[in-house]
């Protein structure tokens, strides 16, 4: 087990160094900073020395040393366009992001795995077709159209709820915490869990249909197990693993790439931040953003892993596996 | 019919008769089906892959899986009716009163959870107990059916322990509730021949020391023969030869239980090629149905035109009986 985690940790950080290596050869590629930075009427001079200001007149791999020297103190910069630390001004979209994220999981999750189990466990009945035919939808409709069509029903027509924004910031800079919060993240979480929810209803449908197929139900049944034990013992804990994998790989997209959502609805996130610095060629947001991506998806893949381990005891895990 | 009373038999099936729909009309899986089984007896129903030995165990709990469905017949637990019960009904019976097991232990055990937490949900399905009752009742049972250190099983997956292992939890889970009968279909086939001698010694005494009648669903004569008591043997979903297990092996009736005898190796000199039977499918009518005549004359070597018309059930004494117009005479 220790030496799994270490050997995982070992590969992280590989993973972590290669992803610097593109993020910062990717982000170089594109345009020259200084055309952003600088007025184009200034001198060439003022712009000789900006240009030694920055460093951008070292060697590209010395350039590199430097970036990874202070990537790894923590330190990414200074935004061009916001004038404050890379660090603090993405972490002060942070929480909107992730209580966007969790919300739309949430719903995702309590919605689709007890309509996925239905609708394996029936596969027959019409509400199961019903589910399986909305379910298409979920995935196949455009998120920023469902988005549109959200604002038009329920802020247009019903007035029920705000079009867009975001509620006042609570305690650690979430919004969750007062009634009015909920009235702006409803919408958004919805929209944005809608994707998420027709995959899991799929997929925990096409689960349970095979666990119900399996001979251990059929004993389980000849030992005159209650139908509710049936699927709360048996497919429960069995389907576990594939939810688990898809849960781990959505929450980390849903983070990093909620853009489509927070835009539509104006939520102050970190998808909105990105899609900004991309337009202002804000280049120490967008490589500090895309680090933390990678970052994200290394750890959620770890703790995917170790659950593993968890739901199926035939799981080895194993170092270097 | 003696004049005491005696007890009915722990389970009785009469004309138990199951059906599929299939491409060509309905497939009639069991089609009138009859054997009893008293206390500590054990039954081997014996047949090929296809001639409807599992569809009766499994219509017999009310198993069977949709579109089939028993369409007539009964069965009879100690005499009480429970065929045509409803779902609920059903439900309390299944593993209290008939229990079952199955061929592939590695299938029917969930791989994912602890020995312990199914047989415990086994005995809570039937038992209001406390979780650790429960617990201490299936490592009961794993005693029973002689497994080392239980509590320690109890604890495992099924992956860690051997095919045998694995067996013998089936057999102490389906013991759980000392029912009146147990329905075990196919439960040594995966398993090696020691082991294989070793569950049914256990079966034999169990079936002796508790009297818990055994309905021992099986392929293989070879295994039956040393265990059952009595023999029926089926093809296309029928009856076609029944008597004490002794009399059906030593002296077979049915042309197709000779060629069951003789396909055993044991019988042969070693290196013989074994007799094959020739192939075939059941005849059947215009609706898919099978007709009145002998399911077997379509493969059968002795075969005339009037194996046509229904077999007549012929008796050869002590309750061994076979439904066939020309049945082998006894010095076979």
């Amino acid at each position: 087990m220790l030496g799994f985690l270490l050997g995982r940790l070992a590969q992280a950080a590989l993973v972590m160094l290669v992803m610097s290596v593109l993020v910062f050869l990717g982000v170089y590629a594109i345009g020259n900073p200084i055309d952003v930075l600088i007025d184009p009427a200034a001198s060439p001079d003022m712009r000789a020395a900006l240009i030694r200001q920055y460093g951008l007149d070292l060697p590209l791999w010395q350039q590199y040393g430097h970036f990874l020297g202070n990537v790894l103190s923590g330190d990414f910069g200074n935004s061009f366009v916001f004038r404050i630390p890379v660090m603090s001004l993405i972490l002060s979209r942070l929480p909107a992001t992730l209580e966007l994220a969790v919300t739309a999981m949430l719903i995702a999750t309590l919605l689709g795995v007890p309509l996925g189990i239905w609708a394996g466990y029936r596969p027959e009945a019409r509400s199961s077709k019903v589910i399986m035919a909305a379910s298409v939808f979920g995935f196949s409709v455009p998120t920023f159209w469902v988005g549109l069509l959200l604002i038009l029903a329920f802020s247009v027509e019903f007035r029920w709820l705000p079009s867009g924004g975001r509620g006042p910031a609570g305690p650690l800079g979430l919004s969750i915490f007062s009634a009015d919060g909920w009235t702006y993240l409803l919408l958004p979480a919805l929209n944005l869990s809608l994707f998420k929810l027709g995959l899991l209803i799929r997929l925990v449908r096409a689960g349970t249909e095979e666990v119900m197929a399996s001979e251990h139900v059929r004993f389980a049944r000849a030992q005159g197990l209650p139908e509710w034990q049936v699927v709360g013992l048996h497919v429960l804990k069995n389907i576990g693993i594939p939810i688990v994998t898809v849960f781990g790989l959505e929450f980390g997209s849903t983070l990093a790439f909620a853009v489509v959502t927070e835009t539509v609805f104006n939520w102050p996130g970190m998808g909105k931040l990105i899609i900004e610095s991309i337009t202002a060629l804000d280049r120490p947001v967008m490589v500090a953003y895309l680090i933390l991506v990678v970052l994200l998806f290394v750890v959620i893949n770890l703790v995917v892993e170790l659950t593993y381990g968890f739901l199926d005891p035939r799981v080895r895990l194993k170092s270097g596996a | 019919m003696s004049t005491l009373k005696e007890a009915p038999p722990a389970l009785e099936v009469r004309g138990l008769r199951t059906q599929f729909p299939g491409r060509q009309g309905l497939v009639r899986a069991v089609d009138g089906v009859s054997f009893a089984i008293r206390r500590g007896e054990i039954l081997g129903l014996v047949g090929e892959s296809g001639s409807g030995k599992s569809v009766t165990g499994f219509s017999i709990l009310g198993l069977v899986e949709p579109p089939g469905k028993v369409v007539a017949g009964e069965v009879l637990l100690a005499g009480r009716r429970i065929s045509g019960l409803d779902g609920a009904a059903m439900r309390r019976i299944r593993g209290a009163e008939v229990a079952m097991v199955f061929q592939d232990p590695l299938m029917t055990l969930n791989p994912v959870l602890r020995i312990g937490t199914q047989m415990a949900a086994a005995v809570r399905a039937h038992d209001r107990v406390s979780r650790a009752a429960a617990w201490d009742r299936a490592e009961q049972a794993l005693t029973t059916v002689g497994i080392p250190s239980p509590r320690a099983r109890l604890d495992a997956y099924p992956h860690q322990l051997s095919g045998g292992m694995r067996q013998r939890v089936a057999i102490a889970t389906a013991l759980l509730h000392r029912p009146k009968a147990i329905i075990a279909d196919e439960p040594t086939t995966a398993l090696d021949v020691s082991i294989q001698g070793q569950i049914l010694a256990e079966v034999r005494r169990l079936a002796d020391e508790t009297g818990t009648a055994f309905l021992w669903i099986t392929h293989d004569l070879a295994v039956v023969s040393s265990l059952a008591d009595a023999l029926c043997v089926m093809y296309a979903g029928r009856v076609v030869e029944r008597g004490p297990a002794d009399a059906v092996i030593a002296a077979p009736r049915h042309p197709y239980t000779v060629a069951l005898v003789g396909s055993v190796p044991s019988g042969h000199a070693p290196g013989a090629r074994l007799p094959q039977l020739a192939a075939g499918l059941p005849p059947r009518g215009a609706d898919g149905a099978p007709d009145s005549g002998c399911p077997f004359r379509t493969r059968c070597p002795r075969a005339t035109e009037v194996c046509a018309a229904p077999p007549p059930e012929r008796d050869f004494g002590a309750g061994h009986t076979a439904l066939c117009h020309h049945p082998v005479e006894a010095a076979a």
